[in-house]
């Protein structure tokens, strides 16, 4: 480090997470904003680790079951989220394709993995910088809303495409699940302390 | 009670700071870990209010009046956004997904556009701020991320060339709208400079 950096907390104080004020470390609500205060949530990492196993049960049948099914005339075809993405890909669609694969399937398991490795950071001893495990937290915050395409891509193909007995898209049950799935990774992506992350430099001062 | 009042700590990494404003279109960094802690832009205050209510019009256009269409074989039919929202209410599970899906694309980004507005219109006019002014703007912030409009754009690029093989596709008015709504959100984000918002509660409260 070539600046020294005083924590909140090495002051006897704590911050406020949402609007960034300073209280002294006994405060319990901050009187600006009216969020809960804690220095350091260690029992954070129980929410992030439960919200995560829902996460990653409802990513399973996400991919077991069909994310939609097309009929058109005589045929039905379902498509679960790999095979839509093959599917698009030997239609000549291969960015499209792409496109699905890293949001569907890369982006999801990828934060299965980073949020795990955090976690496990913060109470282990961390291979990575805390500059490092920041940049993969920032990562997963700002990526992991936009997983949630399949989804608005199924409910626009459902809406659009009604056309009696020539064409229709109608939703499979793996929808549900993968959204489920997001919305639960994002929660616990949003229970993890960040702040955690850089507490050991402050133990250990390099 | 005293010192406190002009420190503020970056919320990611604790690093704590005396708050100085820096000159307009000026970045206060975290030194540590590049959090934004300070982004004060020229009449912010007025910006972000006239693009919340873009954002309202807008939304209330994109919502009912026709968004795609498609024609196959001479069948066609044309879907609004509230027809995509609502394109899972067939039954079961499935009801959950619509309010999702209309929640997540519709329903936040205009109560965050609303809160905003609630927030900011009583401070710009140099008046006290309305009640539960704080609560409001809190609970804005704290959407943030469960506002996906932009999400759902991409989602629509992807849906059209998914469907291109089989239909025809046309542009309803809502598309455009839609497509600029994204681009002002974008925008409003920028321009939004919490400290100052939360500076200027404090200070109108006193
Ligand atoms: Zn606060
Ligand atoms: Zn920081």
């Amino acid at each position: 480090m070539t600046t020294t950096i005083t924590t909140a907390r090495e002051k006897g104080l704590v911050a406020c997470t949402r609007c960034t004020r300073v209280w002294p470390i006994e405060k319990t609500v901050c009187d600006r904003c009216g969020t809960a205060l804690r220095s350091r949530d260690l029992r954070s990492l129980q929410r992030v680790w439960a919200w995560l196993a829902v996460g990653v049960i409802c990513y399973i049948p996400a991919n077991l079951y069909p994310m939609l099914s097309t009929r058109m005339l005589f045929t039905v075809s379902e498509d679960t989220i790999v095979g839509g993405a093959i599917e698009l890909a030997t239609h000549g669609a291969v960015g499209i394709a792409i496109v699905i694969f890293v949001a569907s399937v890369l982006i999801p398991i990828g934060k299965f993995m980073i949020i795990g490795f955090l976690a496990l950071s913060v109470t282990g001893r961390a291979r990575l910088s805390p500059h490092a495990r920041h940049k993969l937290y920032e990562l997963v915050e700002f990526i992991g809303r936009w997983s949630m395409i399949d989804v608005f891509v199924v409910a626009i193909l459902s809406a659009l495409v009604q056309l009696d007995v020539a064409a229709a898209i109608n939703p499979g049950p793996a929808a549900i699940t993968f959204a489920l799935s997001v919305i639960f990774t994002m929660l616990s992506a949003q229970s993890f302390d960040p702040r955690l992350i850089w507490d050991a430099e402050e133990d250990h001062p390099a | 009670m005293t010192n406190e009042d002009a420190m503020i700590a970056c919320p990611q990494c604790d690093a704590l700071y005396t708050a100085r404003a820096p000159d307009l279109g000026e970045k206060a960094v975290c030194a540590r870990c590049h959090t934004v802690l300070i982004a004060p832009r020229r009449n912010a205050l007025l910006r972000v209010m006239a693009l919340a209510v873009t954002v309202v019009i807008l939304m209330a256009g994109a919502t009912f009046f026709p968004f795609l269409s498609v024609n196959v074989a001479g069948l066609s039919n044309a879907s609004s956004v509230f027809d995509a929202a609502l394109a899972f209410m067939d039954g079961g599970a499935m009801m959950l997904l619509s309010v999702l899906v209309l929640g997540l694309i519709v329903l936040i980004p205009v109560l965050r556009a609303v809160l905003v507005l609630y927030v900011l219109l009583p401070l710009s006019l140099g008046r006290k701020p309305l009640r539960h002014a704080r609560g409001a703007f809190r609970l804005s912030e704290e959407l943030r991320p469960w506002s996906m409009a932009e999400i759902f754009v991409i989602g629509v690029a992807v849906a059209l060339v998914k469907v291109s093989d089989l239909a025809q596709v046309g542009y309803g008015p809502a598309f455009w709208m839609f497509a600029a709504l994204v681009l002002i959100s974008v925008f409003q984000d920028g321009m939004m400079d919490r400290w100052t918002i939360w500076k200027t509660l404090d200070e109108a409260d006193r």
